[in-house]
């Protein structure tokens, strides 16, 4: 099959001279795809290809994307993390920081807990190896990066409370809540 | 004469209410049109937060226009340090002025009767009748491209006194090309005066008030479909705006004749602009389109010649022809950001020879039909 010619021709012909056939075959074009977006917004759906960014996350992120970080817990709501620093071990970009806490000596299996676990989120660069490094699957990374961005580079930095329970805050304007000030030197 | 003084008050304040919040909504349109003919969303971040609560008002990003004008007026108000003092500071009054004085001629409404409103409002306007004109000049038409001419100086001193090669380069086109186009412009409206007979708007906005044919509707533009388009494109041109911005072409000058002007200075430019493109479809709208005729209606109420005839209350038709003619204006500002977000730029030769070349003689044939008709069919002379 012969493939359509797009390009223009060197030369114009009558038709294109005339400016003004053409031009209304523009404004066709032009006028019918805001019609159609309009008439999609005025029934309820979605009249652009584009996403309203920190509201809506877009739903085709691949299930195996690796995004922000999340810290799993065990049924009692403690942290499966046992302090071992394998993770920050092993993160090539070195922006986990652990300090491990004593939480019981007598419990073999989880003597440790972490007393802080940060990820400064202006280093890393979502390779995954904390994931595949973790013994305990204490580190797990879910696929979208929903409002990580900042303007200041303290505030990149993701505290064990948020890591744990993860709460994007909805408004754009408004800052996260204050970070731990002993990090700001 | 008290009466007609503030029956004049609230005609001007009207109209320059109208215009200057026309001119702020008209940027609110460009944007968000552009965006819905590209798939995009448009600029909608903007938003007033109700004092107390955590609900943000966006109003689809109608507060974008406010924003606007408040960064302007907060701008650094920057002055090149060669430059002519006097020619500086009036070239973006003598833009924006005749911008906002072409209005006076142009009928927003039909015809007021105080004394048909109500009956009290008789005892201090009388029996008399106001048609909804701030200006109704006999001459109005010829007030329009007088007073539209001005902002010619205004961008050529502009660019002359801010002592800047892309700004006089900007205003050199500018003044070409207006100059170039109001030619055009006069003479594709020659033939719709010869059809009225009158250069007074208020006028030919009654006399667009008929049926031809039975059925259609005896605006301009069935008389003169030719002449509207001259117009039209010609009005554009004049307006400086793509597919005619060649004076402002950012990718060869900057911003044209106002690169060395800032902060409110130059958004007496941009908001003198887009006052136009109301201006232009105010008087594309009173010439062409019937003003605030709808058809088979009257300042009496509904009629089909022949058949029927309602007649409604004063006090709903004046408000109602006020609000088509607002309409048929927003429709047409619409239709010219249409055009300027589909079509591509002319190359300068290009547009001086579309001016002289295309335009100036069609207008010309236009007219030269146009008189043989109107000769013809009102009897030859007679």
């Amino acid at each position: 099959m012969k493939r359509k010619e797009y390009w223009n021709q060197e030369k114009m012909g009558l038709w294109e001279k005339l400016y003004l056939f053409e031009i209304i075959r523009g404004l066709w074009v032009t006028g019918s795809v805001f019609t159609r977006n309009m008439f999609r917004w005025c029934t309820g759906r979605k009249g652009t290809l584009t996403y309203y960014y920190p509201e809506e996350i877009r739903p085709d992120f691949s299930p195996f994307n690796r995004g922000r970080h999340l810290l799993t817990t065990r049924p009692d709501g403690a942290l499966q993390c046992i302090a071992c620093q394998m993770c920050s071990t092993v993160c090539p970009a070195r922006c986990i920081e652990i300090e491990a806490d004593i939480l019981d000596i007598k419990d073999t299996a989880h003597p440790k807990q972490p007393k802080r676990f940060e990820i400064d989120y202006a280093r890393c660069i979502f390779c995954g190896f904390c994931i595949e490094a973790c013994p305990e699957d204490a580190i797990r990374m879910v696929k979208d990066v929903h409002d990580l961005p900042s303007s200041n580079n303290e505030e990149m930095w993701i505290s064990k409370e948020e890591l744990t329970h993860w709460n994007p805050q909805k408004d754009v304007a408004k800052p996260y809540p204050p970070k731990n000030k002993e990090l700001k030197k | 004469m008290i009466a007609d003084f503030i029956i004049g008050i609230i005609f001007i304040t009207y109209a320059v209410v109208l215009l200057l919040s026309l001119g702020a909504v008209l940027t609110w349109v460009e944007r968000k049109q552009a965006a819905i003919m590209a798939d995009r969303i448009g600029a909608n971040r903007c938003y007033i937060r109700i004092p107390f609560t955590n609900i943000k008002l966006t109003a689809f990003g109608l507060f974008h226009a406010m924003a606007d004008g408040l960064k302007m007026l907060l701008k650094e108000n920057f002055k090149p340090k060669a430059y002519d003092r006097v020619a500086y500071f009036l070239a973006p009054w003598l833009v924006f002025t005749p911008v906002l004085l072409v209005f006076a001629v142009i009928p927003f409404g039909g015809v007021l009767t105080p004394s048909k409103i109500h009956p009290w409002l008789a005892t201090f306007f009388g029996d008399k009748t106001y048609p909804m004109q701030i200006a109704s000049l006999d001459s109005g038409l010829l007030i329009f491209f007088a007073i539209a001419g001005i902002s010619v100086i205004g961008t050529i001193l502009a660019g002359w006194s801010s002592q800047n090669k892309f700004s006089l380069l900007g205003s050199i086109r500018a003044a070409s090309q207006m100059i170039s186009y109001e030619l055009s412009l006069g003479l594709s409206l020659v033939g719709v005066i010869l059809i009225y007979g009158t250069l007074d708007l208020g006028q030919m906005t009654t006399q667009q008030s008929g049926v031809i044919a039975g059925f259609l509707p005896a605006w301009g533009i069935f008389f003169q479909p030719f002449a509207a388009i001259l117009f039209l494109t010609a009005a554009i041109a004049e307006n400086k705006r793509i597919p005619f911005d060649l004076p402002e072409a950012e990718s060869e000058l900057i911003a044209g004749y106002f690169t060395e002007f800032s902060a409110m200075k130059m958004g007496l430019f941009m908001f003198s602009e887009f006052i136009e493109i109301a201006i232009i479809s105010a008087l594309f709208t009173t010439i062409f389109l019937g003003g605030c005729n709808l058809p088979w209606m009257n300042n009496d109420g509904l009629f089909i010649p022949g058949i029927f005839s309602i007649n409604l209350p004063h006090a709903f038709i004046v408000p109602f022809q006020m609000l088509i003619f607002l309409i048929k204006v927003l429709l047409m500002s619409s239709f010219q950001i249409l055009i300027r977000w589909s079509l591509p730029r002319f190359r300068y030769d290009q547009l001086l020879a579309f001016g002289w070349k295309f335009l100036l003689p069609l207008s010309t044939l236009n007219l030269i039909i146009t008189v043989f008709l109107v000769y013809f069919i009102r009897g030859g002379g007679q």
